[in-house]
């Protein structure tokens, strides 16, 4: 029985006569490895960014807008508008609700701010402490809103990092004052960064108390009980469907509807991650597939080159098989051969792949995401290719008859 | 004496599109250990079909082939292949040595099929480039030897799992008169150290340096001759 050492040895040999053939064999594997790892390192930044971006929105979160649910026709006709929710509905769902850690009425107003002689258009929304938990708010510097800031309608208000930026470019916002729809304001804090949600900026919005918005930085849309919108932070994920239907049915009940003239949607941050952590995977796959086939490819080309070569070398299995190699032996040392191309294919193509998906998820600006698992399916999978590939033509040659592979010239 | 070879109506069919080619045609002989024999006929007698079959890379189609006590017919393609590692060390006409390995390396080639570790291997190969007279070229490559070297790294390597049986295919046809000359005294002394020594050859000069000579025709033995016990 020949050593396994003998046999590895042969294979390289064999290669090593053909160094450049060997080379551009093996670069069809390179290519199909190294573009998916890729477009798979890719698709993990993608994905991870999504997912970042949303929890970035606050983790268990439900919210509540005015306005019919978009269904595939459009607009679903529903009454009252943009004044469907009110303060009293934020009320209820605290009061009712079950598995809730809280709730949180919001304003929506733009304002111009001046400041330090500069000015910045942004979102001034009118909140209460709870929503400092519903969207896992933190402040960076100074102190969030407090109870007192809400009954007492104080002028107060907490900058996000983009607004404080540019209001007060190299110093403290805290302490300062702006100037916002007419009226002045203590800048109480600074938001935490966020990011971008892969909607808007975050961090470009100013948090001042509910009742401060409504009755001074509104206007109109602050008149009456009427409010933009309620964050709900589920107790935990499990509980996120449940909660969402209580709100539901609790609503419904509220403003007389039954479902088909709702007059309000319940967002579900879940389950919107889970269609756009779903929409990227299924991108993440198609480009895999796309760099799949390259793959593939480099596997024909380690097949023809193996068929070549194994015309080429009959006399040698001839004289190999007359010396005492059997079948096996031959089919081994072939088989080994395009094994080795391709796994070597692999390999490079897996340093190659890394390096792809670091240019471009720099050049994305995207998380770099590189999973351990990574490096054993390429070696796999190109091993997989190798056996595939080589088989047939390792195959023809143990076949041969030595006879005929001997008299051939 | 138990004979080396021993062969009984042996036959040979091949199918070529619809005609049946009797390549062998009922042959027995024995050839004894230690023997030395050439087998001699035209193109087509069957010689070469016949030293396919003792060779092992072959197998019959009726009648009985035992070597060495083995039953060639019976065997299948695994156990051919360690026949022919073990008992057979085939020279051909054109030495069929492997261009890229050294002389040394094609030398261990048996060895390597047999299993036997590198550096026993590097040691016996080594040996036997000495034994033929080329101890200073065991890391040439063959087209830096001459033809009559080169066969005689065949021969080396035919040598090199001390086979029963050297099996040559017109060892000399491809050499000049002189080195083919040098080449079958490496034969003949090789048959004195005892090896059974099986020519098939065309030429009646190298014929004559056995001591029997197997004719064939159309598949048939047609002479059977032992020379002087001198020659």
């Amino acid at each position: 029985m020949i050593r396994p050492t003998d046999l590895v040895g042969a294979a390289m040999r064999a290669l090593r006569a053909n160094p450049m053939r060997s080379a551009l064999t093996a670069l069809g594997v390179i290519i199909g490895v190294s573009s998916v790892v890729a477009m798979v390192a890719l698709g993990a930044g993608a994905q991870a960014r999504v997912e970042s971006s949303i929890s970035s929105l606050g983790s268990n979160l439900l919210i509540v807008v005015p306005g019919a649910q978009r269904g595939a026709g459009g607009v679903r006709g529903a009454a009252g508008g943009w004044d469907a929710l009110t303060l009293g509905d934020a009320e209820a769902i605290e009061r009712d609700v079950a598995n809730i850690s809280a709730v949180a009425p919001v304003q929506n107003a733009n304002g111009q701010m001046v400041a330090n002689g500069l000015n910045w258009n942004t979102r001034v929304m009118g909140v209460t402490p709870a929503y400092f938990i519903a969207r896992d708010l933190a402040v960076e510097n100074g102190r969030e809103l407090d109870e007192t800031d809400v009954s007492q309608a104080r002028r107060v208000i907490l900058l996000g990092p983009t607004v404080a930026e540019n209001l007060f470019p190299n110093m403290d916002p805290v302490g300062q004052t702006v100037r916002l729809n007419g009226g002045t304001y203590d800048v109480i804090g600074v938001l935490e960064t966020k990011g971008q949600s892969g909607f808007q900026d975050q961090d470009d919005m100013a948090l001042a108390p509910l009742t401060t918005v409504k009755r001074r930085i509104a206007g109109r849309r602050g008149r009456g009980d009427s409010i933009s919108q309620i964050s709900i932070k589920a107790a935990s994920e499990d509980v996120i469907p449940l909660v969402e239907a209580d709100v539901i049915d609790l609503l419904r009940v509220r403003h007389r509807t039954n479902g088909d003239d709702d007059d309000f949607t319940v967002q579900n941050l879940a389950s919107i991650t889970d269609a756009m952590k779903n929409a990227t995977q299924t991108f993440t796959l198609l480009l895999a597939a796309i760099a799949g086939v390259s793959l593939l490819v480099g596997g024909i080309g380690i097949m023809n080159i193996m068929l070549v070569s194994v015309t080429e070398r009959t006399r040698e299995i001839g004289l190999r098989k007359a010396l005492g190699a059997r079948r096996g032996d031959i089919l081994n040392q072939f088989g080994l051969e395009a094994i080795a191309l391709s796994v070597a294919g692999g390999a490079i193509g897996l340093v190659v792949g890394f390096l792809g998906a670091w240019a471009i998820t720099g050049a994305m600006d995207l998380p770099l995401v590189l999973n351990v698992e990574t490096p054993i399916y390429a070696i796999v999978f190109s091993g997989l290719v190798g056996v595939t590939f080589g088989a047939y033509p390792a195959w023809r040659a143990a076949r041969l008859d030595p006879i005929e592979a001997l008299r051939r010239e | 004496m138990a004979g080396l070879i021993a062969a009984s109506d042996l036959v040979k069919l091949y199918t070529m599109g619809d005609e049946t080619v009797h390549a062998l045609d009922g042959v027995s002989f024995e050839i004894d250990r230690g023997g030395y024999v050439a087998i001699v006929g035209p193109s087509g007698s069957g010689k070469s079909t016949l030293m396919n079959l003792i060779g092992g890379l072959d197998t019959p189609t009726d009648g009985h082939l035992y070597i060495d006590g083995q039953d060639i017919g019976a065997m299948d393609d695994s156990d051919l292949a360690v026949f022919r590692n073990r008992t057979i060390g085939f020279v051909f006409q054109s030495f069929n040595l492997l261009p890229r390995l050294t002389a040394q390396e094609n030398v261990e080639l048996p060895l390597i099929y047999a299993g036997v570790e590198p550096k026993t291997r590097k040691a016996r190969a080594s040996e036997l480039l000495h034994r033929v007279g080329l101890g200073e070229r065991i890391s040439h490559k063959p087209t830096q030897l001459s033809g009559g070297q080169q066969q005689r790294v065949a021969i080396a390597r035919a040598l090199a799992c001390e086979p029963q049986l050297l099996l040559a295919d017109e060892p000399t046809g491809a050499l000049d008169t002189t080195t083919g000359k040098e080449i079958m005294g490496l034969f003949r002394a090789l048959n004195g150290e005892g090896v059974c020594v099986v020519l098939v050859t065309h030429d009646l000069d190298v014929a004559a340096q056995a001591r029997r000579t197997i004719e064939m025709r159309d598949g048939k033995i047609v002479r059977d001759q032992h020379a002087a016990a001198s020659a």
